[in-house]
């Protein structure tokens, strides 16, 4: 075997020929399944690959992807866009967060508009920026809002340690990180729910492990296969379903060996559970309120949390969705973005009405960029 | 925000826990505070917002690239 190139890594995943012969395999296989095989891509960068590279196409029609919730920015509610509007109009405040996350709309707007009326609010590529971003304005308070799942909190929590570590003050955290599991249970909890397999993101359990999804395959006897996000990646991983519910099994495997263990990077949990503690609720966009959801800091890290710091000045009221937008029953596998009346139409990536348009992840901007409008 | 992207290392920044990595051409520096096994340049990693997450086992992604390429070239003999 030749060394291995990085440009391998991309286009020996992204080849045409491999998902073709692929897709031919499922499809001789799925003539033999004696019920529809309802796939959740638990991840919007799943959904993303299979919009962009037409792998809806390539299947047969007994096999459907259901887009699950896990997009960080699909599932803010408005309230907490709210509470990092609040804190962004505190004088001497400066907002920072993560690319997406600035587009998304709250009750009065999104964090853009917010900026466009002269708030402080900075988009970073990476939370480590906001470190420099506090040590350059000592006289300023820098509050990240922190957002995403597994893949995002140890970064958070390698922040925070430095910020400890190298004594800068004048850092504080606004946390919404959110949990895959609870997420997959409150799907599952639905009676009318039709989704009977899972492909779990690769990023998480990198994190992880693909052990945490071990309940999910006990608990609602469903096949998950851990899945990479380039097609070919997806493509095996959707014959892996197949493959098992055509033997009648269902079990965890694990298609992305090459970077996820079953333990995943335990330096980045341990990390993870130095600082943050599970959050006894969190109202998701959509899904409503999931105990034990999210995370929060330990009491110890207090002086880093604006949401105590800030407290008495951040709404609370709990903000619901346009009427006419359903990201919720989307978010929920129990409707498809064309399905929703404002697609297209009132709600655009260039005018979200809902986040599932605005985040490049969300299934309906993957579908209104790669599928169009009916 | 949530692609992690596969990228190769090129210079190793030790002093401040960095390396620099290639992604296709684009060099950045990215942060090792997540990773407990040192890495050598001409490692491959995976990179999420700013930090190293893991190494790609690059024997494993051969592995599964050859396997590829078989059933590619049993389609083609088959269809030749």
């Amino acid at each position: 075997m030749p060394e291995l190139q990085l440009k391998q890594l991309y286009d020996g995943f992204r080849d045409p020929r491999t998902v073709a012969e692929l897709a031919s395999q499922i499809k001789q296989l799925a003539a033999k399944l004696d019920e529809p095989v309802n796939v959740m891509e638990v991840c919007g960068g799943h959904t993303h690959t299979i919009m962009k590279y037409g792998l809806l196409q390539l299947l047969p029609d007994n096999i459907e992807f259901i887009h699950g919730p896990g997009c960080p920015v699909c599932i803010m509610p408005k309230e907490r866009i709210d509470q990092a509007a609040a804190l962004a109009q505190i004088p001497d405040v400066i907002l920072v967060t993560l690319g997406d996350m600035i587009r998304v709309p709250g009750s009065e707007g999104s964090l853009a508009q917010f900026r466009a009326k002269g708030c402080d609010i900075r988009p970073i590529y990476m939370p480590l920026d906001a470190l420099k971003i506090a040590q350059e304005n000592p006289d300023k308070t820098v509050v990240y809002f922190a957002i995403g799942f597994e893949t995002s909190t140890p970064m958070t929590a390698v922040l925070l340690e430095q910020a400890e570590k190298l004594g800068i003050p004048n850092l504080l955290f606004h946390i919404n990180h959110v949990l895959v599991p609870p997420a997959i249970d409150a799907v599952m909890a639905d009676p009318d729910t039709r989704v009977n397999a899972f492909i779990g993101p690769s990023h998480v359990s990198v994190i992880t492990g693909s052990q945490i999804y071990q309940p999910t395959v006990d608990n609602y006897h469903t096949p998950v296969v851990v899945s990479g996000f380039e097609p070919v990646d997806v493509m095996q991983s959707i014959l892996s379903i197949v493959k098992q519910k055509v033997e009648g099994r269902c079990a965890l495997e694990n298609q992305y060996e090459r970077a996820v263990s079953y333990k995943g990077n335990e330096a980045a949990q341990q990390k993870v559970n130095h600082f943050f503690t599970v959050r006894p609720s969190f109202r998701w966009r959509g899904l409503g309120p999931i105990p034990n959801s999210a995370l929060m800091l330990k009491p110890e890290y207090r002086h880093r949390d604006a949401e105590l710091k800030y407290g008495e000045r951040l709404p609370v009221k709990e903000i619901d969705d346009h009427k006419a937008c359903q990201c919720g029953d989307i978010l929920r596998g129990k409707a498809k973005p064309q399905d929703c009346k404002v697609f297209g139409r009132g709600c655009t990536p260039q005018t979200p009405l809902g986040s599932c348009m605005v985040s490049s992840e969300g299934a309906c901007n993957a579908y209104y960029r790669y599928a169009g409008v009916k | 925000m949530c692609l992690s992207i596969p990228s190769q290392v090129v210079e190793l920044h030790p002093e401040i826990q960095s390396v620099t990595v290639d992604t296709l051409g684009v060099k950045r520096t990215v942060s090792c505070h997540l990773m407990e096994e040192p890495l050598a340049v001409g490692d491959y990693v995976l990179i999420h917002i700013g930090f190293v997450m893991n190494k790609i086992d690059a024997a494993s992604a051969a592995e599964s690239l050859a396997l590829y390429k078989e059933i590619v070239d049993k389609m083609e003999a088959a269809d030749a």
